[in-house]
């Protein structure tokens, strides 16, 4: 029960942990000693991580399209600075 | 800075070129919709335009920018009433009070091809087009711009500790979305591969 209570209460700070940003060293130990003892909060840490990771890999992929940034550089009268590697 | 003030083409147009493809990026990933982005796009840069002169400087230029193009798009949600997401769906991410973990299973081992799928992304997509309009933003700017949590914090006006706390919310709903959508896909695989992941996991 106590484990349970703990994973719960812990679960709030894990986006800060993942960041290192806890501030409080005597917290940031006991996550750590937590998620050492505890599977599911291993998984939970891992998975988090991973959901970041796919986040960042999602972002990569999304590329503003030639067209788009023509028209854009047309809508604000820019023509003359569009570059060949722009478009490319 | 002063060159923008002025009306300098070939500034502006060097600001366009560094922060078009993220303004593009983050309105694409809050509005899912590529007319509707190319118009946050192209009105952030004509508002940005006629805004240098009042800029003060406080803030970064790429910070102002979030600015603008964030409440441009959260501005077209409101307008448009965001018909494709109920609003009790909403709620029910965005008032989350617990922040429990419910789905417990370990897909990080699965294979680059399954966890980066067409599929996959969709669905990641689907995710974050899910949580409220001020938790996406909010982590849009942060985990997908890579804006600390200060200068998230100045682009939406609030404050530090709200971000954090948003932020927290909208990975956890995430996390555990993409939890029940990659157990499906370790489920479906495979028995010998299935067993690969619990292999890595009993040994970690």
């Amino acid at each position: 029960m106590d484990q349970e209570r703990n994973c719960q209460e812990l679960a709030a700070y894990l986006s800060d942990y993942i960041d290192d940003n806890v501030e409080d060293e005597a917290l940031c130990d006991e996550i750590e000693e937590h998620i050492h003892e505890c599977e599911n909060c291993q998984i939970v840490v891992d998975t988090l991580k991973k959901t970041l990771y796919l986040v960042h890999a999602s972002a990569e992929q999304t590329v503003l399209p030639s067209q788009v940034r023509e028209r854009l550089y047309h809508r604000l009268d820019l023509e003359a600075f569009i570059s060949a590697d722009d478009n490319s | 800075m002063q060159a923008l003030q002025e009306g300098d083409r070939a500034e502006f147009a060097k600001v366009v070129k560094a922060y078009s493809e993220k303004i593009y990026r983050l309105a694409l990933k809050m509005l899912r919709n590529q007319q509707d982005a190319e118009d946050i796009l192209q009105e952030t840069f004509i508002k940005a335009y006629h805004g240098f002169k009042d800029f003060k400087g406080h803030s970064k230029i790429s910070t102002w920018l979030y600015r603008i193009a964030t409440n441009e798009a959260l501005m077209f949600l409101r307008q448009k009433g965001e018909p494709e997401i109920s609003i009790d769906k909403q709620v029910r991410v965005d008032d989350g009070q617990s922040y429990t973990p419910t789905k417990i299973v370990d897909w990080c081992c699965l294979p680059e091809e399954e966890l980066m799928s067409s599929e996959a992304m969709e669905y990641l997509d689907r995710a974050i087009e899910q949580l409220s309009e001020a938790m996406r933003v909010t982590f849009l700017l942060r985990d997908l711009e890579g804006l600390s949590t200060r200068e998230t914090a100045e682009v939406l006006d609030i404050s530090e500790a709200a971000v954090k706390t948003r932020l927290s919310r909208a990975r956890m709903h995430l996390r555990e979305r993409l939890s029940g959508y990659y157990g499906d896909v370790l489920d479906s695989l495979p028995i010998e591969t299935s067993h690969q992941g619990q292999d890595v996991l009993e040994g970690s």
